[in-house]
């Protein structure tokens, strides 16, 4: 789906000119996988997902989406159509002043008709839960409807990946948890690529794949049990594990035998139940 | 508070001139407005009040509700009038006071300038009271589009207002956490002269600034990432179509400017 070959970036007319922001990075991102990008600020993990549909060009290497390279400007709308972008401010990717309209935006532009175009935007509503909303003027949305809804005007043009570039960082819990859950129905009922750049452990230990940045250079990348194992890797890079992956590591250092990689706090919790349940016997 | 703000205050009763197609308002605003210019005479400035007060009726909006809309307008008409009535010069002296004779022309001026400007304000609101931004703006679109020819930027232009008008909201809001936090920092933008009320905005404005365009620059990127590449090959989610009662309010716009006319042919044979 999206291939980076050598990819190497460095900013022009900023004050560390020549600082590499992203320096050599190889990333095959499979069709119809999930992949969170983990990292801390200024690892270089945004610039990389602004790679995925064209919004930067490499300095250095290669960006293939589909096999087309995005230094092509032939088909930089192509790009843009098969890999959509929800970014971080809600406020800042709403167009037009109702919400239907909004997600009608993208469609417009490619110029699809007007009864199709009204058949999309309804179901693309209907996928993310704001069809009821669809008159309503998008400052009286809470910030997890209003991002909803710029994942709807993503979902109408009918993507086959969706970049999520740090979705829920301005969201309070309540709308951090539907956006999450927005984005696993994406991936698993409707069968898009996602990309999700984040900093929150608990939302990237939902993916199928964790790539963890540091330097502009991705220094881990595995299934996310396998990644948050590597405790103090991870705590030396200036992230966190997982609470659960932590209060396991915890026991298995004093020694307490418990299967590892798990992700789930219900999980956890009953094989530390067992455990106790066993030690009563 | 400042998040509240409505521009055009749209006031939906779902009325017959709610309903109109916002081409044919819009050119209904014109021809009114050129029908109120070209009054002289007492029974022409009876006939654009009358249909004022017409329409008025028609869009079915509270009396109340159109006359606040035209407060901040009644100083603006109270000068005129003065102005009018002591300046106009004239024939017919009514009185002399001190420096000052009034005279039956300037009179007439006078009271011919308010009903001008009170009808104006009256017919532009009520365009905005029976039509939403929205439909307005892609109405305006629609209309400037065969200016397109004359390289008038008529999508780009319509774009730019609904931008404006879906970020005014957006950007009180941030005005009033600025306020806000300034005020909670020991600014003080309530009290003090007029020059202190001005420098008490600068903490407020420079941020503001900075803000909206960062939030441009963003929304900029994200409408790239969403294909937009300006009105070239562009559809439209909403269709404008002329229906049986924008014909009817043709006719009846047609009819009124054909009064006018008859009178004013029969008024210069008489």
């Amino acid at each position: 789906m999206i291939k980076c070959e050598n990819v190497t970036f460095v900013y022009e007319n900023e004050e560390d000119e020549g600082k590499k922001v992203l320096d050599n990075v190889n990333l095959n991102i499979e069709k119809g996988s999930f992949v969170a990008v983990l990292g801390r600020n200024g690892s270089g993990k945004s610039t990389l997902a602004k790679h995925f549909n064209a919004v930067l060009i490499p300095t250095e290497g290669n960006v293939f989406v589909n096999g087309v390279s995005t230094k092509e400007e032939k088909k930089l709308f192509d790009i843009r159509r098969s890999v959509g972008m929800v970014f971080q401010n809600p406020d800042n990717q709403i167009v037009a002043t109702t919400v239907e309209e909004d997600v009608a935006f993208g469609l417009e532009n490619l110029g699809v008709p007007y009864d199709e175009m009204h058949k999309r935007v309804e179901a693309a509503l209907k996928s993310v839960g704001m069809y009821e909303q669809r008159k309503m003027q998008p400052h009286l949305l809470s910030g997890g409807q209003k991002q909803r809804v710029a994942i709807a005007g993503v979902i109408a043009m009918q993507p086959e990946c969706i970049v999520f570039d740090e979705p829920t960082a301005m969201l309070d819990p309540k709308g951090r948890k539907e956006v999450m859950e927005t984005i696993k129905t994406l991936n698993g009922e409707m069968g898009i690529t996602v990309v999700l750049i984040t900093h929150f452990m608990e939302e990237a230990a939902k993916a199928d794949r964790v790539v963890v940045m540091d330097k502009g250079q991705i220094v881990m990348d595995d299934a996310p049990g396998k990644v948050f194992s590597h405790v103090e890797k991870i705590t030396a890079l200036g992230l966190d594990v997982p609470q659960v992956t932590r209060v396991v590591n915890l026991l298995k250092k004093k020694g307490i035998d418990i299967k590892g990689e798990m992700l789930r706090t219900k999980e956890c919790a009953d094989a530390i139940d067992m455990l106790l349940k066993e030690r009563q016997n | 508070m400042l998040r509240d703000i409505t521009i055009g205050q749209y006031y939906n009763t779902k009325s017959s001139l709610h309903s109109l197609d916002p081409r044919c308002k819009l050119i209904g605003l014109v021809v009114m407005m050129a029908l109120i210019f070209v009054a002289q005479s007492v029974i022409e400035y009876a006939f654009v009040t009358l249909l004022t007060i017409a329409l008025a009726i028609l869009s079915r909006v509270p009396m109340a509700y159109i006359l606040k809309g035209m407060k901040p307008v009644w100083l603006i008409v109270a000068f005129t009038a003065v102005i009018n009535i002591f300046m106009g010069g004239g024939e017919t002296v009514v009185f002399t006071w001190w420096a000052f004779t009034v005279t039956k022309e300037a009179l007439y001026l006078a009271l011919s300038m308010m009903l001008r400007v009170v009808l104006l304000v009256t017919v532009s609101t009520l365009l905005t009271l029976t039509t939403s931004p929205t439909v307005l703006t892609s109405g305006l679109e629609k209309l400037l589009k065969p200016l397109e020819k004359v390289k008038f930027p008529s999508h780009e232009v319509a774009m730019m207002m609904s931008i404006a008008l879906r970020f005014i909201p957006t950007l009180g809001e941030e005005a009033e956490k600025i306020m806000k936090a300034q005020a909670a920092r020991g600014n003080d933008i309530e009290s003090g002269g007029f020059m202190k009320k001005i420098s008490g905005m600068i903490p407020l404005f420079v941020p503001l600034f900075i803000s909206a365009f960062r939030r441009a620059d963003e929304l900029a990127m994200a409408m790239e990432c969403r294909c937009y590449a300006g009105g070239c090959n562009r559809t439209a989610f909403r269709k404008l179509e002329y229906k049986k009662s924008d014909a009817v309010a043709f006719v009846l716009m047609g009819t009124a400017v054909l009064l006018v006319v008859i009178y004013r042919t029969v008024g210069f044979l008489i």
